[in-house]
């Protein structure tokens, strides 16, 4: 029987495994993405995220497990999962026949949508698309062509909406407006699912998280709680370039920049004393918070908690 | 279950798609035809006549029917391939549209196509011969059935085809040689007995001559003889087509 949790669960995924020949792509992956959330999926490339996104949208047939989206089956119950589910594919891909409005009109109805023209211009307007609505798909830009599979995605106002990468490549104009429109979509009770390669995306604007790491999940928290998993500041320092080499610096920079993580700030002390102690003269010092990199590189390299 | 709203949108689409390129799908193959009547017309019209038919007159339905089933394969089978090596297919196979959508709806629109551009050669070819129309049913039923016939091997072509290499290899081994030895050109009983006997086995042989009896009344084997084999392998063809697309073979991982 379902917790009530597990009923309200936007994405459901129990014990899914699935191989391409000699490669185990997901190994018994379990995740709950609650309604509402704006929740990343990360892990390095082949780490098994776009084959659990296919599983999600019925592009992939899992060897065993289970997955719902908004309590219906991905498999038993496809059409309902499907109209609950907008998928922004990871490559930029499209029809060449049609225009913006026509590759958009053509996707409504795909879902039954006939009447969807007000949608459609909302859409257009918020990424910035109305002046492209009648060009055809090949004269656009690569920026525009991303834009367009997004909006492909909305067209039936899917409650959970799954970005897979979709600022690879593009602009800073383009990423400013996609995560202005989607955090606006999040606001009004739709479920976020995003994988990107940009960590500082993932930080600033996932509540939760999950990392994959060689089809197993290896960590899922909330981004505050990963982050505070590893020490959650940093003291960098630039030492003079004719003191003594000795460090105790975790990592070193180009530059004589020498990074030392810390938990509380009363640790700040100790390290500059042990420095002086040392004999080296500090020219500069910056402090700075553990970012989203930090934990995913530890986690990729086996140090987790 | 067939639902208006994905069914109607794809044949829409598909529809829309070679008619968007119209000169490539539609003038193209009609003027390939024209060519074919008048070269083999100014050669055999003088010299030949089958069943009493002058040749022009006899080859036009021939010309006809090759033009449906020809174009029938391609609509189906290029839509096909080109979605699936540019990734575009994803777009249909996120949508809630069920396998026997997807199968009406390519099949149709092949069907839709074959219509066309038979359509547009009987009317290119029509003033250099003298057709009776003695049963347009019997010519409705052939096209629309060996339409679907070759637009469903388009499907199965499309799904199979990897690569544009791999789709040009079906249609120049498989649909062309079926096609061209049918009996478009020649009735078979002009053929010696063995080559009659085998021609006996190519289904697209009952699809023209069934095709030519709506015209003129007389057949190589009886019409109805015709209908069950086209009928038969229509649906085979569906069945095994339903069953490819059923199971996601190369669509769905």
């Amino acid at each position: 029987m379902q917790s009530p949790e597990s009923a309200l669960a936007a994405i459901r995924v129990e014990g899914v495994s699935k191989r391409y020949g000699q490669i185990q792509a997901l190994n018994g992956v379990d995740l709950e993405v609650q309604r509402g959330e704006f929740f990343g999926l990360l892990g390095p490339n082949g780490a098994g995220k776009t084959t659990l996104i296919s599983s999600l949208a019925g592009l992939t047939r899992p060897d065993s497990g289970r997955i719902s989206i908004m309590g219906r089956d991905v498999q038993g119950d496809y059409r309902a999962a499907r109209r609950q589910l907008g998928v922004v594919p990871q490559e930029l891909v499209f029809d060449p026949f049609f225009s913006v409005r026509e590759t958009l009109k053509i996707q409504s109805g795909y879902f039954g949508i006939v009447d969807n023209d007000d949608w459609i211009d909302e859409i257009l307007a918020n990424l910035d698309l109305t002046s492209k609505a009648n060009a055809n798909m090949r004269t656009l830009s690569g920026g525009m062509k991303r834009r367009v599979l997004v909006a492909q995605a909305l067209v039936h106002r899917p409650p959970v909406i799954v970005l897979d990468e979709p600022t690879a490549g593009v602009d800073v104009e383009l990423r400013q407006t996609l995560w202005r429109f989607i955090k606006r979509l999040n606001q009004e009770g739709h479920t976020i699912i995003l994988t990107t390669h940009y960590l500082e995306e993932a930080e600033s604007l996932c509540h939760r998280i999950a990392m994959l790491k060689a089809g197993k999940v290896i960590a899922l928290d909330t981004t505050e709680n990963l982050l505070d998993q590893f020490s959650a500041h940093t003291l960098r320092v630039k030492l003079s370039s004719d003191a003594a080499s000795e460090s105790h610096a975790e990592k070193e920079i180009a530059g004589g920049w020498q990074t030392f993580p810390f938990a509380e700030f009363a640790e700040v002390e100790t390290l500059l004393a042990r420095l002086r102690q040392s004999g080296q003269r500090i020219d500069e010092i910056e402090i700075g918070k553990t970012d989203l990199e930090d934990v995913f590189v530890k986690l990729m390299q086996g140090q987790g908690h | 279950m067939l639902t208006m709203g994905g069914f109607y949108t794809l044949l829409y689409k598909e529809v829309l798609r070679f008619w968007r390129v119209g000169f490539q799908t539609v003038a193209a193959p009609i003027l390939t035809a024209l060519l074919y009547l008048l070269i083999f017309s100014h050669v055999l019209e003088a010299h030949v006549k089958v069943n009493g038919i002058g040749y022009t007159s006899f080859l036009i339905p021939g010309l006809v029917m090759m033009s449906v089933l020809q174009n029938a394969f391609a609509n189906s089978s290029s839509s096909l391939i080109q979605s699936k090596v540019t990734g575009s297919i994803i777009f249909v196979l996120l949508p809630p549209i069920s396998y026997l959508e997807l199968y009406a709806a390519y099949v149709l629109a092949a069907v839709v196509r074959g219509l066309v551009v038979g359509t547009g050669v009987l009317l290119a070819t029509l003033g250099f011969g003298s057709l009776d129309f003695v049963a347009p049913l019997w010519i409705m039923i052939f096209a629309i059935l060996g339409g679907g016939i070759l637009g469903s091997l388009g499907v199965i072509a499309g799904i199979w085809a990897d690569k544009f290499d791999q789709l040009a290899a079906f249609q120049n081994f498989l649909i062309m040689p079926l096609t061209f030895l049918s009996g478009v050109f020649y009735s078979i009983h002009s053929l010696p007995p063995f080559w009659q006997h085998i021609s006996h086995w190519n289904p697209v042989f009952y699809m023209i001559d069934g095709f030519r009896y709506g015209f003129f009344g007389v057949s190589d084997v009886s019409p109805w003889h015709s209908l069950g084999v086209v009928g038969a392998c229509f649906l085979l063809l569906t069945g095994l087509t339903l069953q490819l697309l059923r199971s996601g073979y190369k669509l769905r991982a």
